[in-house]
């Protein structure tokens, strides 16, 4: 038994404590020497002048208040209240499917994987929230630690089930927030002109990425093909959405496209055609980054892969684009940072969105003059998600890292 | 060409020319190979002896004359041109492995796909042909992690998991450190005595003298010369192989 521990203790020294300890590092890269602490000293100094007029506003000027009054206006818009159950239940379902995702595609437990499980118990801690949200909250948690205890009982690590739950779960999504037909009843529908706020900035960036990612790689491959007919429209579409600027395509679609539409079409709906904008903006760009990537890739992998008598087809799936995308990745995930930012330009074509929700709320004349607190606020949240994207990537890299040249 | 000749030869070039642009780089490059031969193709650079061989599988085009490979015409018919290809394999200068798959991944992709031989039988046979390039320990590495030696035989066992029946080497020893070449020749030479059929492109005159059954001088796009590797070494005929050899031995 001692011999044991003993021997565990051995093989696990902690690290040398002056390089590890928060005071070790504070002495070896503020306070090392004389003149380095002056320097320290000298610059906490430039910070206090700076900031302190932010924070004087921030602690006591700010009239905070204005976002846990218009909370649920800024998460999901007008969506009707008496439906929102339907909303915690997407949750519900998503924190499964991430949790199944995740323990179906590694067995390994990931930093990420915790800090993930810590969202929804730190959020209980947001002081504003009733009992109803912190209830469902935790509601959310079980959801997720049952999907992964589900993806863990797999006999192996099967990813591809992973990422049919995601695709089925997207659909099943769609059908939960808008309902069924009637307009009462627990299964009312509710038009998307109501989805509003984070809820349709995320759903826009969502599909928006979802979408034209592969309609992308598809005009990039249809860019390189020997068919000219195929290359020129490809090049004319993509060349002539690069030409124009996302708000004019906005635009077009929610008030010139129902004029080109015969009489008696149904009316197209708006967050659809939001949608449809925002993603064939998207895949144009997309499509230029992918042929970046094709273009990355040595000819002899080409030739291989012809020398082994693959088609057209298998070369490009197994060899050529799985090369191609990896050596994309930051662009693309750049990219779709940037489209997740972009869906708030539908709030000038008269959509609720993050930044529309924002403009209500300060149209309301009770929060009069708290543009600072909710611009703050919604950038943060805008902040927060594009940060994830863009840790995600890396993660991404550097997992793919050892098969790199 | 008579049915005759094509029962007995494996591969039958007849007049194969190739332009790029204004400039010729294969003349009229007549050359029949029989199963189970070796011939070594040798010439100074820009002769035209990598092009010649990459006509054969299509890697370029060539613009006049006759290919045909085990029976199979080289024409614009992509039917023909992907039977042909996966009877022949191809091992590069540069190895062109695919440095996102495992090694065993690299061996079964195509025998799965064109194939479509299951995965376990698949992964069984690239671990016999990894045992036989002696390198079965590297089956779950990325080439990446692989000397260049060792690159090259993974190639080696790729081409030879579709089970070709010819064989093209385009320089397979000339992007290898020195210590290297020998264990990559070593296994060419177990493949020529096991009976393959090979075209090989190379500046390895040892390989040439002890393993070919014929020798084929390449220059200015054209077949100079043509012989057994003793006639070649000892006894050339032609001025420019004269040059040549004298300038490489």
């Amino acid at each position: 038994m001692t011999s044991a521990v003993q021997t565990a203790t051995r093989k696990a020294l902690p690290p040398p404590t002056e390089r590890y300890t928060i005071l070790g590092w504070l002495q070896k890269n503020l306070f090392d020497g004389w003149f380095n602490s002056g320097l320290t000293i000298v610059a906490l100094g430039l910070l206090y002048a700076l900031l302190r007029p932010l924070l004087n506003w921030a602690v006591n000027t700010a009239r905070w208040e204005v976002i846990p009054a218009n909370f649920n206006l800024i998460l999901r818009g007008q969506y009707t209240a008496e439906q929102v159950w339907r909303l915690w239940l997407a949750l519900y379902l998503l924190a499964f499917v991430v949790g199944f995702a995740w323990a179906a595609n590694t067995k390994i437990i990931q930093g990420e994987l915790i800090v993930l499980f810590a969202v929804p118990l730190l959020l209980m801690l947001v002081p504003f929230f009733d009992g109803g949200i912190r209830i469902n909250l935790l509601i959310v948690e079980a959801a997720g630690l049952v999907g992964y205890v589900v993806g863990r009982v797999l006999p192996q690590r099967q990813s591809r089930l992973g990422v049919y739950a995601l695709l089925i779960y997207a659909v099943v999504l769609l059908f939960i927030l808008r309902g069924g037909s009637g307009d009462t009843g627990a299964w009312a529908a509710v038009p998307t002109n109501l989805w509003g706020g984070l809820l349709l900035s995320l759903l826009l960036a969502v599909f928006g990425i979802a979408i034209s990612f592969p309609l992308g790689v598809l005009l990039a491959l249809g860019r390189q093909s020997k068919l000219p007919a195929i290359r020129m429209v490809s090049v004319l579409y993509i060349e002539f959405i690069r030409g124009v600027p996302l708000i004019s395509l906005l635009f077009m679609a929610q008030v010139m496209l129902q004029l080109f539409l015969p009489d008696g079409f149904p009316t197209i709906d708006r967050a659809l055609r939001a949608l449809a904008a925002v993603t064939l903006f998207s895949a144009a760009y997309t499509a230029e980054n992918v042929r970046g990537g094709l273009q990355s890739i040595p000819r002899g992998q080409y030739e291989a892969a012809d020398a082994l008598g693959l088609s057209t087809f298998h070369s490009m799936t197994f060899i050529i684009l799985p090369q191609a995308l990896r050596a994309v990745i930051p662009v693309l995930v750049g990219q779709f940072i940037g489209l997740f930012k972009d869906t708030s330009l539908v709030a000038l074509v008269g959509l609720f969105d993050l930044l529309g929700v924002a403009r209500t709320v300060l149209g309301n004349p009770n929060w009069l003059g708290t543009h600072q607190e909710v611009y703050a606020f919604i950038g943060l949240l805008y902040w927060i998600f594009s940060y994830m994207m863009s840790y995600t990537s890396r993660r991404i890299e550097a997992r793919l890292a050892v098969a790199n040249r | 060409m008579s049915e005759q000749s094509n029962g007995n030869h494996i591969i039958v070039c007849k007049d194969v020319s190739k332009w790029y642009g204004e400039f010729q780089a294969l003349r009229d490059v007549s050359l029949s190979v029989k199963p189970q031969e070796v011939v070594v193709i040798i010439g100074p650079s820009g002769s035209g002896k990598s092009t010649f061989i990459r006509c054969i599988n299509r890697l370029e085009e060539h613009q006049s004359g006759d290919i045909i490979v085990d029976g199979i015409p080289l024409t614009h018919d992509v039917r023909n041109i992907e039977q042909i290809r996966s009877e022949t394999g191809m091992v590069f200068q540069q190895f062109n492995l695919f440095p996102h798959l495992t090694v065993l991944e690299n061996i079964t992709l195509a025998p799965i796909h064109v194939r479509k031989v299951n995965k376990a039988e698949a992964e069984e046979n690239a671990m016999a042909l990894l045992d036989r390039v002696g390198i079965p320990e590297q089956a779950l590495k990325y080439p990446g992690q692989l000397s260049g030696g060792q690159q090259q035989r993974v190639a080696i066992a790729r081409s030879l998991a579709m089970k070709p029946k010819i064989m093209l080497f385009d320089e397979p020893t000339s992007a290898l450190d020195p210590e290297m070449i020998k264990e990559v020749l070593d296994v060419m030479k177990e493949l020529a005595q096991s009976g393959m059929t090979m075209l090989v492109v190379t500046h390895e005159m040892g390989f040439a003298k002890e393993v070919a059954d014929r020798v084929v001088f390449m220059d200015g796009g054209e077949i100079v010369e043509v012989g057994t590797p003793q006639h070649f070494f000892e006894n050339a005929q032609h001025e420019r192989t004269k040059l040549f050899l004298s300038q490489i031995l």
